[in-house]
């Protein structure tokens, strides 16, 4: 045994241990981080829904809740798939390529079936709730109004397939969830696959 | 250097008994009755040890308001209402917890307008500032929380958007924002883990934060209305000549500043609790609906400014995430404060009128935003918003430059200070 103190030992063996223990330290915060993910319970919860579309009336508009959210199922009549068209200026994504949306709806009516509409009533800006204002024109959101969506908070304006206006703070479209068809009168949102219900 | 000569010969009795085993003696002098605080502070010099008082003041309510809160979303709401009825004196220690919440943010806000005039930010103090930024940060942070709590539907919405924020992060946004929630929306889940990071993780930071600021405030000594160093003149025996102890003579100041404080916080905890709605919202006196948005959605006044800011950016290239970075950049700028002051002087007082103006139009900024905040965004108050967001960003980015080249007055030796 020497008395001469190893300087370059030592450092090597403080740094491995230090890194070491840093390395634990990351493994030991995993689980807790992971602990905040949504769990088993609140996936179940989360799964796709059934809904029952016969009895809705042409211009009507039912609002379901899904993962907390409201979806709303527009039964659109052929005056207001008509005033799509006339929307069309004045939006800012009207192809919905920047939009969040089931390839199925990629299209103007934004829908699997152009009467009905499947969007979630949650703003594409702040998670607000958009309110329907289908009337055209309507002075209570502007005077050349072709019929859509006002959302409350921050004033972002959508049409009738809930594609955002030019101008408002809402940067796309609102979300198309995945749904499928059922049968004639009952769809399924949370899944595109009839399999799965 | 303050602790010369203490603990060496303990006193007899139980204060000596108690001394040789923990050092309260010299902590006591150290950082009361023989901490020196100059002598020419103002009625500005009020607001830190309010700040305090306010801090235990939350501290002791909230603890009272979890011994009756239902942390979960079937019951929360009704538990607020059973504490407001039922609970013996459960309105009083709800309406001190609430009122308390808004007269912290008022307390620091001046606080650290005071730190702004007088260049209290400026070197040795950074760290300092530092840590008073932090604890601004946390606050800002324990008020959102808490504020879910309740469960009504603006304290529901406001979450929402709040939380949306994250989500506007690129690529790891919405599974952030599912992180943070625990599930696809705000849950009973995102309730039962806001309320333990408001009663238990935030509060303990706080308090840490707290103790750090104050310790580097007695590292370092306090700044005055003069911004000298009064450590630089001292007397034979090393006490700064402008310096008075702390106790007996800030601690009667403070204590007659309380007083004053108490009658205007009891008055609105007796008399107008909700202040109008700006204290408490009056949506929040409906339970949280997810599917109902209310009408309009503002947050309480104290976010109101940065809420301004977020609002005032509109959406490019396919995101809204330009207006959270404006809101998040303006929440840091102030960080580093101590790095763009190029001032030779640190106190308003002996700064020139560029600066004068440029304080004035920040505060004033500050204000307009907080009002732009709480109203819906219609006509002309968006562009508002705009011009005085681009105002408040100026007071920070254009410092450097203005600070350096504007005129200054000769600074004193000692403090100005007149006898009463």
């Amino acid at each position: 045994m020497s008395d001469v103190v190893d300087q370059g030992r030592r450092r090597l063996l403080t740094a491995a241990t230090a890194l070491t223990g840093a390395v634990g330290a990351v493994f030991a915060a995993a689980p807790f981080l992971a602990s905040w993910k949504p769990n088993a319970r609140a996936k179940a919860l989360g799964a796709p829904i059934e809904i029952d579309i016969s009895k809705l009336e042409p211009g009507a508009m039912l609002k379901v809740e899904w993962r907390g959210k409201p979806v709303w199922i527009v039964r659109r009549t052929p005056e207001m798939l008509h005033q799509l068209a006339r929307a069309t200026p004045f939006l800012l994504d009207p192809g919905s390529e920047a939009s969040v949306q089931p390839a199925f709806a990629k299209n103007d009516a934004r829908a699997l079936k152009p009467e009905f509409l499947v969007v979630l009533g949650v703003c594409t800006h702040l998670g607000c709730s958009p309110l329907p204002k289908f009337e055209a024109p309507d002075v209570t959101v502007s005077a050349d109004w072709p019929g859509g969506f006002y959302c409350p908070c921050h004033g972002s304006k959508f049409d009738l397939s809930g594609r955002v206006f030019k101008g408002v703070p809402a940067p796309s479209n609102l979300t198309v969830p995945p749904y499928a068809f059922l049968s004639e009168g009952r769809i399924l949102v949370g899944s595109d696959s009839t399999q799965s219900a | 250097m303050a602790k010369d000569g203490y603990g060496t010969t303990p006193a007899p009795g139980l204060w000596g008994w108690i001394n040789a085993r923990f050092p309260l003696e010299s902590m006591l002098k150290e950082h009361i009755t023989e901490y020196y605080a100059p002598k020419n502070f103002n009625y500005w010099y009020l607001f830190g040890s309010l700040s305090l008082v306010v801090l235990v003041l939350q501290l002791v309510t909230g603890i009272f308001l979890t011994m009756s809160y239902k942390p979960n979303a079937a019951e929360a709401f009704a538990s607020v209402e059973y504490i407001m009825r039922d609970v013996e004196w459960g309105w009083l220690i709800r309406y001190l917890h609430s009122t308390g919440a808004s007269a912290f943010f008022i307390v620091v806000y001046l606080h650290m307008f005071r730190a702004l005039m007088y260049g209290s930010y400026r070197a040795p103090r950074e760290l300092l500032w530092l840590f008073g930024m932090v604890i601004y940060v946390c606050l800002i942070a324990e008020a959102f929380l808490g504020y879910l709590l309740p469960w009504g539907n603006m304290s529901y919405w406001g979450a929402q958007v709040i939380v949306s924020l994250f989500g506007t992060v690129p690529v790891i946004g919405e599974s952030l924002a599912e992180w943070i929630k625990g599930d696809y929306f705000i849950s009973d889940i995102t309730l039962n883990r806001f309320f333990a990071l408001h009663v238990a993780a935030i509060p303990l930071v706080l308090v840490f934060l707290v103790v750090a600021h104050i310790l580097a405030l007695h590292q370092v000594g306090s700044n005055n209305p003069d911004g000298i160093e009064i450590k630089k003149t001292k007397d034979a025996r090393g006490i700064p000549l402008d310096g008075v102890p702390f106790h007996p003579y800030m601690t009667v100041k403070d204590t007659f500043g309380l007083g004053v404080f108490l009658l205007l916080f009891c008055g609105i905890v007796f008399f107008a609790p909700t202040m109008n709605g700006y204290f408490l919202e009056a949506p929040n006196f409906e339970q949280a609906n997810p599917m109902q948005t209310p009408p309009h959605i503002a947050p309480v006044w104290y976010f109101t400014p940065f809420y301004a800011m977020l609002r005032a950016v509109p959406s490019y290239f396919g995101t809204q995430v330009w207006g959270v970075i404006v809101m998040f950049a303006a929440l840091m700028l102030p960080f580093f404060l101590p790095w763009l002051d190029r001032s030779p002087v640190k106190s308003i007082r002996y700064k020139g009128w560029i600066s004068k103006l440029a304080l004035a139009v920040f505060a004033l900024s500050f204000v307009v935003l907080g009002y732009c905040g709480m109203k819906p965004p219609v006509g002309n108050l968006p562009l508002v918003s705009r011009v005085f967001t681009a105002l408040y960003f100026a007071f920070f980015v254009l410092m450097p430059w203005y600070s350096r080249i504007d005129g200054v007055k000769p600074v004193p030796e000692r403090v100005t200070y007149h006898a009463h």
